[in-house]
């Protein structure tokens, strides 16, 4: 069997590459003119598809936020017919409007494709079984790589997150050969399999995990390799792009190939928006080439990383990019959840019980990565039964908000930091960022 | 150096408590000191009396769940600053009270506690000479 | 509309050949390729060529949940692994859950009958659907997910929880249709009156409701709260999924994909066929399933196949309302709960004395599931006192109940001796919900 699973576009030179991204850019940016909201930001800044001559071109191309795909919520950024669309992802959260991607069933496809592209690369054949530990539903990681593990013709377990008893009698039952997961969830496994008298290297049948979706160090994923006894694949995705897929490692290890014949990808200074030369650290931005329900035009990621070489030993001369190292915003991730300290502040200014000072601590206790909301009350009182179940009620709320629970104290009025100018509300104690 | 503590789990529903007061009327043993502790699901309640073991019998006849535990119980000037004074010992030692109440008897404030760390705390009470009641001492005082 | 008349609306006679037919290449084929089948059929000195027509089906044996938990985890599959691409699992009656395997081309076959029962609903490419049944093992999410895609309608994979947002999402991206369980229907309508939002400022129009038995009155409840019509939706796992049948307009009763899975009812104690009309136990045998087929599988489910045929014109034989149940599986939140599962738990921690209850409730039209269970005398004497062991005690037990249940349920530690007997139907059950 080849080693590509896509050998035609895989292996493609930089000069084909290129060749091939200005083709379809051309095509995107026309596509894009059945859209109100990139009509006008074209006319606003001159520009017709017929100036995209070059590949330099894109430069000329507005860029895309976030905050756009909020103001045009729900279908405003739609380039087909919404009868046309078969799926929609939509981000977590009720406060503000969510964003929400629209896929065509050409969209599915191509994504599928691009996450068996990146199973494949790192070994994994029809003969694997695959376990996908990771959530399903509206976020992108379940369906994902559910849907990619399926096209490569893999035995797809689609355990989804939690229950790492369950997922531990699966991996030995079902003979698991890789995983998919957050990493912070990896070593959860690894703890649980301790505590099961599991050992990963005796008692499984493990040789591939894909890791992803929240940022973690080269140092914590050669731990969780010396624990797991496999290789672990740094994974990168993002709802907005279409979900996991995006970029992924080869067996060198050596930076994450992001597929240039499905992206453009540009990395530019978060202040200036002017481009960073290669090895510098800048701010991702993508540009999709086959998408056609939703095509982003110079989406700014927020992700802060850098380019490490446009060649690779393995054969592919996609751009390798080195592993996120951190944000151009305040959004924080814990276990794959992307978070921003707005929403739990919302959240918190909904009890009357609660004066306006909290803090947010994130930490890794014992390689689980946790979070801690301290609250101050905005009166004192005795009546613990009381606080016992606001706190109950916070966390459930923050957990509605969030999708996940963090732990909550409250403290008395006055006990946490008060700062000069604008509030520390985020102490991120994880060593994520290298 | 420690003494015998009752401890008695309490359904949270009314009439339980009742049953063991009832049980030590019955048996005629005095309380010395006690406590309640409610969690979400059930009360503890923690007795210092005469005659625990007698008192730990009675209870069991009476149909209550009950168990003895191993407590500290010091004896402090009745003067302020006397129980931070003490407990600083502990802090210090790196041990945790999990918890404590106090009585008066006999004008001596009277300190009974259980710490996370029993050896600990006993070779704390030995180095400091620290003044703590026996086992003994408890039917002397009903 | 109807998704594929020339199998729903076929002749009963060519149907029934179609059955034999496949009833044969099924026979034939696990025989070669389960060895479970083939002991049992050389048992009863039954050969594959024994099986033409089928009617020949009440020669063949049954199969039962138990046979299932002991084949775990392969051991009734009959395609090789390299050939499986999807697993799922539901409750088993102990500690194993029932795994099934899917083929790519069972997943075909699912994705098939999902899109009948979808446009039997009135479903079309125009709507936008949610599906908001949990995701992941359980069939009901990815099962009724791949049905909205493949008639090309825009899926909303919700999955389960966060109520609000879904909301939002309902009314904000002018929803349509929405499957889930009807408990969470009327949910998301307490939701509604919670938030102020009415039925006017939605557009649903079509819910495909199941995996928990559900009444008329609550279709009803259901339709005047939230302004759509209602379909119900059956399935189970260990034959497909959800889509083993389902009801169309005339609301009469839910047409099963016949083609695919043969239905019969039978007196669950002498096993006996029953005749149309009467009620008893269904049992099906996948006809063309790959991956894990099953000959005569006892669902345990108590209904009857009706007579006579429908005005909607599909001829597939209807299904009654499930009446019950022939053993004592509760439906919790739509995910089916053994007390024997609880059991195993218990006497796998040796902190617990054999004694436990299972209360279940539903408040605000969502299920809750508590576990009692008796500490033994000396462990409950020596942790009561320090409340944060007794926390971990129970933290441990739920986590295990959760790994073998797959839903959380509310843990209480109880003092040795204090669990009341149920009076109900299991000794170790308290339904209080009103079904």
């Amino acid at each position: 069997m080849s080693n590509y699973f896509n050998p035609e576009f895989e292996t493609l030179t930089r000069e084909q590459i290129e060749a091939l991204q200005l083709e379809r850019l051309q095509k995107t940016v026309r596509h894009c003119m059945n859209n109100e909201f990139y009509r006008k930001k074209f006319a606003e800044a001159g520009i017709t598809p017929d100036d995209i001559k070059s590949l330099a071109d894109v430069r000329r191309l507005p860029f895309t936020t976030k905050q756009d795909l909020r103001d045009t919520y729900p279908f405003g950024m739609a380039c087909v017919p919404i009868r046309d669309c078969v799926r929609l992802h939509s981000s977590s959260g009720t406060t503000g409007n969510p964003t929400v991607i629209l896929h065509t069933q050409h969209d599915l496809d191509e994504w599928a494709n691009q996450v068996a592209r990146n199973l494949w690369m790192v070994g994994l054949r029809p003969d694997d079984v695959f376990q996908n530990s990771s959530g399903y539903g509206m976020f992108t990681g379940g369906l994902g790589f559910q849907y990619g593990a399926e096209r490569m013709g893999m035995l797809t377990v689609p355990a989804a997150a939690g229950n790492s008893l369950r997922q531990i009698k699966f991996i030995k039952d079902f003979g698991t050969t890789a995983i998919h997961a957050v990493p912070s969830y990896v070593t959860r496994l690894y703890e649980v399999m301790k505590e099961e008298g599991v050992d990963p290297r005796r008692d499984t049948k493990l040789k591939v995990l894909a890791i992803g979706a929240e940022p973690h160090s080269e140092e914590q994923r050669r731990r969780i390799e010396d624990m797991m006894g496999v290789k672990a694949y740094n994974s990168f995705g993002m709802s907005e792009m279409c979900g996991p897929g995006v970029g992924f490692e080869c067996p060198e290890q050596n930076g994450m190939h992001f597929w240039e014949d499905y992206y453009i990808v540009e990395i530019v200074d978060p202040e200036t928006l002017e481009p960073v030369p290669d090895g510098e650290i800048g701010e991702l931005v993508l540009t999709t080439l086959c998408r056609e329900a939703m095509p982003l035009l110079r989406y700014r990621t927020r992700d802060l990383t850098r380019v490490l070489g446009r060649t690779c030993p393995c054969g592919r001369n996609h751009v390798r990019l080195d592993r996120m190292k951190g944000r151009s915003d305040d959004m924080m991730v814990l276990r794959g959840v992307n978070i921003f300290p707005i929403q739990i502040e919302k959240i918190l200014m909904q009890f009357n019980e609660l004066a306006n000072n909290y803090l947010i601590t994130l930490t890794t206790d014992e390689e689980n990565d946790n979070m801690t909301v301290e609250v101050e009350l905005a009166h004192s009182t005795d009546d613990y039964a009381h606080l016992q179940s606001l706190e109950k009620e916070i966390r459930r709320r923050l957990k509605d908000e969030i999708l996940l629970t963090p732990i909550v104290k409250l403290v008395p009025l006055g006990t946490l930091p008060v700062s000069e100018g604008k509030a520390v509300r985020v102490v991120d104690k994880r060593k994520v960022y290298q | 150096m420690t003494i015998h503590q009752l401890s008695i789990f309490i359904e949270n529903r009314s009439g339980t408590l009742i049953k063991v007061l009832e049980a030590f009327k019955e048996a005629k043993i005095q309380l010395i000191a006690s406590t309640i502790a409610d969690t979400a699901e059930y009360g503890i309640l923690r007795i210092v009396c005469a005659e625990p073991m007698r008192a730990c019998e009675e209870l069991k006849k009476a149909g209550i769940a009950v168990a003895l535990s191993d407590v500290f119980a010091l004896q402090l000037d009745n003067k302020p600053g006397s129980a931070a004074d003490v407990i600083k010992l502990f802090s210090q030692a790196g041990i945790s009270i999990t918890y404590i109440y106090t009585f008066l008897m006999r004008g001596k404030g009277i300190l009974v506690f259980r710490t996370n760390n029993t050896d600990l705390a006993r070779k704390t009470i030995a180095e400091n000479n620290l003044p703590y009641i026996a086992e003994g001492d408890l039917a002397e005082w009903a | 509309m109807i998704w594929n008349p020339n199998k729903e609306c076929m002749s009963r006679d060519e149907r029934s050949a179609l059955q034999g037919k496949r009833l044969h290449k099924i026979v034939e084929y696990v025989y070669h390729n389960v060895p479970f089948y083939r002991h049992k059929l050389q048992e009863m000195d039954i050969r594959p060529d024994d099986i033409q027509t089928i009617e020949d089906i009440t020669k063949l044996p049954f199969t039962t949940k138990k046979d299932l938990r002991d084949n775990y985890p392969f051991g009734l599959q009959a395609a090789p692994q390299s050939e499986i691409i999807r697993i799922h699992a539901s409750s088993g009656t102990t500690g194993n859950p029932t795994i099934v395997g899917y083929t790519r081309k069972d997943i075909g076959v699912w994705s098939e009958c999902m899109a009948r029962c979808l446009t039997a609903y009135g479903v079309t490419r125009d709507d936008i659907f949610s599906v908001s049944y949990g995701y992941g093992l359980f069939t009901g999410g990815l099962g009724a997910h791949y049905g909205v895609e493949h008639i090309g309608a825009s899926v909303i994979p919700a999955s389960t929880g966060n109520t609000e947002k879904h909301l939002k999402l309902i009314r904000d991206l002018g929803i349509t249709g929405l499957a889930c369980t009807p408990s969470y229907a009327l949910y998301l309508a307490e939701t509604m009156d919670k938030l102020g939002i009415r039925k006017e400022d939605l557009k649903l129009r079509v819910g495909a409701f199941g995996a928990e038995p559900w009444t008329e009155k609550m279709r009803q409840e259901i339709e005047s709260r939230l302004g759509l019509k209602s379909f119900n939706l059956y399935g189970l796992s260990e034959i497909m999924g959800p889509s083993v049948s389902y009801e169309c307009q005339m609301q009469n009763g839910s047409h099963i994909c016949e083609d695919h899975f043969y239905p019969e009812v039978i007196n669950p104690v002498t096993l006996e066929p029953l005749p149309l009309g009467q009620t008893g136990e269904l049992v099906f045998t996948t006809l063309t399933k790959e991956g894990m087929p099953v000959l005569r599988y006892r669902t345990r489910d108590l209904c009857s196949l009706m007579p006579g045929t429908c005005d909607c014109g599909r001829t597939e034989v209807r299904m009654g309302r499930i009446q019950g149940r022939s053993d004592d599986m509760l439906i919790i939140r739509g995910i089916n709960v053994f007390p024997s599962q609880v059991e195993s738990v218990v006497l796998s921690m040796p902190e617990f004395a054999p004694r436990y209850l299972l209360v279940v409730d539903r408040v605000n039209n969502l299920d809750t599931l508590q576990v009692q269970v008796e500490l033994r005398e000396e462990v409950f004497t020596s942790t009561f006192d320090t409340p944060a062991a007794v926390d971990d005690l129970e933290k441990r037990l739920a986590a295990k109940l959760k790994s073998v249940l797959s839903i959380a349920a509310k843990v209480q530690l109880k003092a040795p001796g204090t669990i009341e007997r149920s009076q109900g139907k299991s000794a170790h059950v308290i339904d209080k919900r009103k079904l």
